[in-house]
């Protein structure tokens, strides 16, 4: 936790991308009908942002700056 | 088949297993060995976030809305990234200053209001009753649907008794007394409960391993995985809307609303509030935390739509309400140890949730809402009382009973219109209220008291309109003409479309309004008026929390006076004399000091009484409290703003310089002038001795010039002779009398002269020197008066010394006075404590300018070209060194040309003094 600040920049860039990815108008693109491997497109789609952006949250906190 | 005493024995099994962890967690506790103090655990607690409503709730919401049920779990992932600002920054402000609840958070913020304290109180409480019907509702409906096993019967609450004859009333007491084993056995000035931790997080384990036990039999096992699932709900029309986005979901603006109502609800629920800032052991934990906690969420929402899908395909003509799917989909296979696994799972998210909440809750009515009034009645002295520890246990237990009732109250009266998301996202929007008056306090120094109180109160009355009454008036308990012609049937005050505010859903339409008049009055009225010194004070506390070391963060804006056992006795009327003697030790201890007696009530001992007391009765009455007995001076608006403002904390570090710089300055000053002393000291010893060896010379060229005259000329004549060897003689007199002069004198003025005291009488002392020096005055044809009065006290001096100092004033008198008609006088008087000797010749005198030059060695007045110098000039400054020596002064006083008067003076005291001890 040598660079906290940076650490926090970090995870609020990731906060704006979240609220990006995850609300209109790009969630809408994802919105209609389709399958992606068996599961619509929406569930298949939140779901893969919401464990994209848990990935990189585990990044970024467990970075180790020293 | 599941019978009633299978599942009350395995509810009371599960409820004891808890009992046994929360045990085991306080005890490993008191021994100082955690089990809660690693990050998984807490991660854990926090998934306290999942109750009844994402266990049972979510799959009925999924049925209605598909993808709707997810922003209330990725609102809480979005918020969670940006704790590193907000949640560090509000549980470092909470340790620094003791908070132990939002109310008292709140309270604190905007100058240890009490007002706040309780409003923030009553609108988390009301706020919170809903959530807690919900989970009664949960239980409830799970507890009679399983007793009715297999027959799928959906419970109808209207139709039972209120209270006594109705089974949920008994889930609720039970809930309560649960509560208050697990969360009131002791007072804690911390509020922090391990064993309860422990216990929380082993049920966020159980509910998320049921769920997944349920989402995995559905999906694996009555179905042929996730594929299977959807693509067999595809081909059933009225569930392809559920797989997209829009329709039954809702619109963008409900999913952005839902979202951010969770981001609140994660940080701003009592319960979160308890289990993240309270019950945190370590701010790293947080850290890790971050992205544990969202981990949970997604786990414990994956198999949310297959069980929502498959229960809509296995119960299609809509006789089992979907929000219990998830038990009545493994009864329905009759795989029954899986259906008691999912009803302890639900179990698990319920009591985890009402304990956590119901503990939070009643911490702040005891804190922030009855002990504030309790403390006011000057009839109850409840000020006077020594031990009031009993009675904060009981206002707590009573407020966790109350709760309970008054939720059970809510779920037997409005329960029945909502599915269980609906009636939570009722309390989501009730404390999403406090999110402006926080995330402003901790961000904004302009927040003001007023400001907060008029923005919360604001915002819970629109949400009172427009939430709370319409789920009465839908429940039958308001007349229902008040949902469609509104308040006195104004159409402009329809409670769901809000000055004709049409096309939202009820949620979103109350937080706009609610929001709209908590930020608009909050930010208005702070702005309108300015903060108070105290406000300002607590303002800089919070938002400049993360940049202030702890130790300096309150006690700054303290001054006054207390003494240490009025502080203990205070804290032990609260806590227990035992429990404030312990804390009093731990600190001195930390200190270093020996023991409490060492201590010093310092403003840090006093700051560290008050936080101790706000962990047991709030900030606020903490505050009353400890003023109570310690004299604190009112701290001005001006020195506020000179101790906390950051710019003037520079202004007071460089006025810090700059005294420091002055004082250099001045320290730099005394040493010049030392110095320059020193200086001068040193000049006047070598012009000492130039004047000394000068004035050695003058007799000594004189004797050695006589003497050469002498054996050069062995022809003089008897009478030439007699008289150089008379003037060697002379001179070689007075170059021993001046040795002597010097030697005496420098005795003298470095302390090493001898004296020998004794009781004289001055009147002796004239005599013999007048009589000494008559043949001189004769000589000089001197006239001389002598007035001595009869009767003069005797003083202590030494004899020879006076004397010398007489003979000495008297020569002088006979030798500068006028030549031929000569006079002097000796006049001896007693003044007052001092005895006065005068004597006055009638000579030139000694002008004005002179008449301390005479008294310094060597400076003889007069011409010393002209008159040859008659003295040695070191007579008057040996004669005044005599006179100090003895504890008096000598002076002249002269007119030119009127003779002058050389006077001193000796104190009686001396001698009455000592003649006691001398007979």
């Amino acid at each position: 936790m040598t660079r906290p600040s940076i650490k926090g920049q970090r995870l609020v860039a990731l906060f704006l991308l979240g609220f990006l990815l995850l609300n209109y108008p790009l969630l809408n693109l994802f919105a209609g009908s389709g399958h992606v491997l068996g599961v619509p497109v929406l569930y298949a789609y939140v779901f893969a942002v919401w464990a994209l952006l848990i990935g990189l949250m585990a990044l970024v906190v467990e970075e180790r700056s020293d | 088949m599941l019978t009633a005493p299978v599942i009350v024995i395995a509810s009371f099994a599960y409820l004891g297993l808890l009992f046994a962890i929360a045990y085991y967690g306080d005890k490993r506790a008191d021994d100082g060995r955690s089990i809660i103090a690693n990050p998984y655990i807490f991660a854990l607690s926090l998934a306290v976030y999942c109750t009844s409503w994402t266990f049972y709730g979510s799959v009925g919401r999924a049925a209605t809305s598909g993808i709707g049920f997810l922003p209330i779990y990725l609102g809480p992932t979005l918020m969670a990234a940006l704790w590193w600002y907000v949640m560090l920054k509000i549980i470092r402000i909470s340790k620094q200053n003791r908070i132990t609840s939002i109310a008292d958070f709140i309270a604190s913020r905007y100058g240890k209001s009490q007002m706040l304290g309780g409003l923030v109180t009553i609108i988390a409480v009301v706020g919170v009753i809903p959530y807690i019907a919900l989970q009664l509702k949960a239980i409830s409906n799970t507890f009679s649907i399983v007793l009715h096993d297999p027959e799928m019967a959906m419970a109808d609450k209207q139709s039972t008794p209120l209270f006594l004859g109705d089974n949920t009333f008994y889930i609720a007491m039970l809930l309560a007394a649960f509560t208050i084993l697990f969360g009131t056995r002791h007072l804690d000035a911390t509020e922090r409960h391990e064993g309860l931790v422990a216990a929380v997080a082993f049920e966020s384990l159980v509910k998320l391993l049921a769920f997944i036990a349920v989402g995995l039999f559905v999906t694996f096992w009555l179905y042929d995985g996730f594929g299977d699932i959807f693509e067999r709900a595809a081909q059933v029309p009225e569930l392809v809307p559920l797989l997209t986005f829009g329709g039954a979901a809702g619109n963008y603006t409900t999913w952005a609303a839902l979202t951010f109502l969770s981001m609140a609800a994660i940080m701003f629920l009592p319960r979160q509030w308890q289990v993240t800032v309270v019950e945190n052991v370590d701010e790293r934990h947080l850290t890790k935390a971050i992205w544990l906690f969202p981990l949970y969420l997604l786990a414990i929402n994956v198999f949310v739509l297959p069980i929502a899908l498959g229960g809509l395909m296995h119960f299609p003509n809509g006789t089992v309400d979907a929000d219990t799917f998830v038990l009545t989909l493994p009864m329905a296979e009759n795989t029954l140890w899986l259906a008691l696994f999912a009803f302890i799972g639900g179990l698990s998210a319920a009591t985890g949730m009402v304990i956590v909440e119901t503990i939070a809750l009643s911490t702040m009515v005891c804190n922030d809402l009855v002990m504030p009034v309790l403390l006011r009645m000057k009839g109850l002295r409840l000020t006077e009382r020594r031990d009031l520890s009993g009675l904060l246990l009981g206002i707590r237990r009573g407020a966790i009973v109350l709760i309970l009732v008054l939720g059970y109250l809510y779920f037997y009266l409005a329960g029945e219109a909502y599915a269980l998301v609906s009636i939570g996202l009722i309390s989501f929007s009730a404390v999403a209220q406090f999110a402006p008056a926080i995330i402003g306090g901790i961000f904004w120094k302009g927040g003001t008291r007023t400001g907060a109180v008029c923005g919360l109160a604001a915002g819970f009355l629109v949400w009172i309109y427009t939430l709370l009454l319409p789920s009465f008036a839908k429940s039958g308990w308001l007349p229902i003409n008040f949902l469609s012609q509104g308040m006195f049937g104004i159409d402009l005050f329809k409670p769901q479309q809000l000055f004709g505010l049409s096309g939202l859903d009820d949620i979103t339409h109350c937080l706009f309004w609610s929001m709209l008049a908590n930020i608009g009055c909050y930010m208005a009225v702070s702005l309108a008026k300015g903060p108070s010194a105290a406000e300002h004070g607590q303002a800089t506390v919070f938002v400049d929390a993360l940049r202030q070391s702890g130790a300096t963060a309150g006690p700054r804006l303290w001054r006054g006076s207390a003494s240490v056992n009025d502080l203990l006795a205070l804290l032990g009327r609260f806590l227990g004399p035992e429990r404030a003697r312990e804390a009093f030790e731990t600190y001195a201890r930390g200190r270093g000091a020996r023991s409490i007696e060492a201590l010093a009530a310092d403003a840090s001992l006093v700051h560290h009484t008050e936080s101790l007391l706000a962990g047991a009765i709030g900030s606020a009455s903490a505050r009353v409290m400890v003023a109570s007995v310690v004299a604190e001076e009112p701290l001005g608006l001006d020195e506020v703003m000179n101790i906390i403002d950051e710019a003037s904390q520079v202004l007071a570090y460089s006025r810090q310089l700059e005294q420091k710089s002055h004082e250099l300055e001045a320290a730099t000053n005394e040493l010049r002038g030392a110095n320059q002393r020193l200086q001068e000291l040193d000049r006047l010893k070598d012009d000492f001795i130039s004047t000394v060896t000068h004035e050695l010379r003058t007799p000594l060229t004189s004797i050695r010039a006589f003497s050469e005259i002498l054996k050069d000329n062995p022809s003089l004549d008897e009478s030439q002779r007699t008289k150089f060897l008379g003037i060697i003689i002379k001179e070689s007199e007075r170059l021993t009398r001046l040795i002597n002069q010097v030697l005496d004198l420098a005795k003298i003025e470095s302390g090493n002269a001898e004296w020998h005291t004794s009781e004289i009488d001055m009147r002796e002392v004239v005599d013999d020197a007048v009589a000494a020096v008559s043949q001189m005055l004769k000589e000089n044809s001197v006239q001389l008066e002598i007035n001595v009065p009869q009767g003069l006290p005797t003083i202590v001096a030494d004899r020879d010394r006076l004397m010398q100092v007489m003979l000495n004033l008297l020569s002088n008198a006979a030798k500068f006075c006028k030549r031929g008609d000569g006079r002097v006088s000796v006049t001896l008087a007693r003044q007052d404590h001092v005895l006065r000797v005068d004597v006055t010749d009638n000579g030139a005198g000694v002008s004005d300018s002179d008449k301390e030059v005479i008294f310094e060695k060597f400076r003889q007045v007069g011409d010393t070209l002209t008159d040859r110098p008659q003295g040695t000039g070191l007579g008057l400054p040996i004669c005044r060194q005599i006179i100090h020596h003895f504890g008096g002064s000598l002076w002249v006083e002269s007119q030119p040309g009127q003779g002058a008067t050389f006077s001193f003076i000796l104190p009686l005291q001396r001698a009455a003094g000592r003649m006691p001890l001398a007979a």
